[in-house]
């Protein structure tokens, strides 16, 4: 069957394209656009994209208008269902915001905006998003966000550790985020969160590949469940 | 009614924003500030109808990420 996926657009975003691009690369199929005012998903989705941008402006704060905009409740209400939903950077920030993930992303440590291509850590190898790495692998995924600086409290954070939630750890310094934590996985595994864009490492024009795997791991492990 | 809603970050979490406020202050040449946290102040004119439930909801809901963040609600007198 084919692979049904959707993007969801916040006004001020601009990696949506992208995204789209990029599930319609390794699935065949083209992702179905959503706008955030839209009260509901299309049916029968294989898988939800909160891409990155600046949503509402990043008013207030990344994420907090966008996590409250009509088409979020149904997002929570598919991730609740178990679709899987990835969020990127923006995306990630919406995802805290709207309490689907745990901690917040803050202002970057050096105050800078960093736009520069990371060494990531793949720290689980085994969830949906990320069966395609080996555990410990380093990949190689651009970032580009001023507010990536990761924060959760202590108990979180052990919990998140414990429970093998950090998918993705910077294998360098890079905003200050605590733990090195670049990317978290909900309880259920079933949403994933993470700064760096695996959208922009598909296609050897790029610059690199290695964000590749990351779609193809959804992608596989829907049409074989 | 007026109301100002005081958003600052919890004890702990690390102010990047305050951290660099205070190298600028030390760059003019004021000495003796021992730590700078910077927050957020919001304004709201809201009917007097409002209660403090409401605005308390207001402030978890939307204008504090309390993962981060504290509040303080101030009442001012028109």
């Amino acid at each position: 069957m084919a692979f049904r996926s959707a993007v969801i657009t916040f006004p001020g975003y601009n990696c949506d394209r992208d995204m789209a691009v990029a599930l319609e690369q390794v699935s065949g199929t083209p992702a179905i656009r959503v706008w955030h005012g839209d009260a509901s998903l299309p049916d029968r989705l294989d898988f939800i994209a909160l891409p990155g941008g600046f949503s509402y402006g990043d008013y207030l704060r990344s994420g907090a208008m966008a996590a409250r905009s009509p088409i979020m409740q149904a997002v929570i209400e598919a991730a609740g269902r178990g679709v899987p939903v990835l969020g990127v950077c923006n995306g990630f920030q919406v995802l805290t915001e709207a309490g689907l993930l745990p901690g917040a992303l803050m202002r970057n440590a050096s105050q800078n905006f960093i736009c520069r291509t990371v060494p990531l850590k793949v720290e689980n190898s085994q969830s949906l998003f990320t069966a395609g790495y080996e555990a410990g692998q380093i990949v190689h995924i651009p970032v580009a966000h001023h507010d990536g600086n990761y924060f959760a409290d202590e108990a979180t954070l052990d919990r998140l550790e414990g429970e093998g939630r950090v998918a993705f750890r910077y294998a360098e310094q890079v905003n200050g985020s605590i733990r090195d934590i670049a990317g978290v996985l909900n309880e259920a595994g079933n949403v994933l969160g993470m700064m760096p864009h695996p959208e922009r490492a598909i296609d050897p024009a790029h610059g690199g590949t290695d964000g590749r795997a990351l779609f193809e791991s959804a992608v596989k492990g829907l049409v074989e469940a | 009614m007026k109301v100002r809603v005081h958003v600052s970050l919890k004890n702990g979490v690390l102010d990047p924003q305050g951290r660099a406020i205070h190298h600028a202050l030390e760059g003019l040449g004021f000495s003796g500030v021992n730590d700078v946290r910077a927050g957020r102040l919001i304004e709201l004119d809201v009917d007097d109808s409002v209660t403090d439930e409401a605005l308390d909801e207001m402030c978890r809901k939307l204008l504090a990420n309390m993962v981060i963040e504290n509040y303080r609600i101030e009442k001012v007198a028109a």
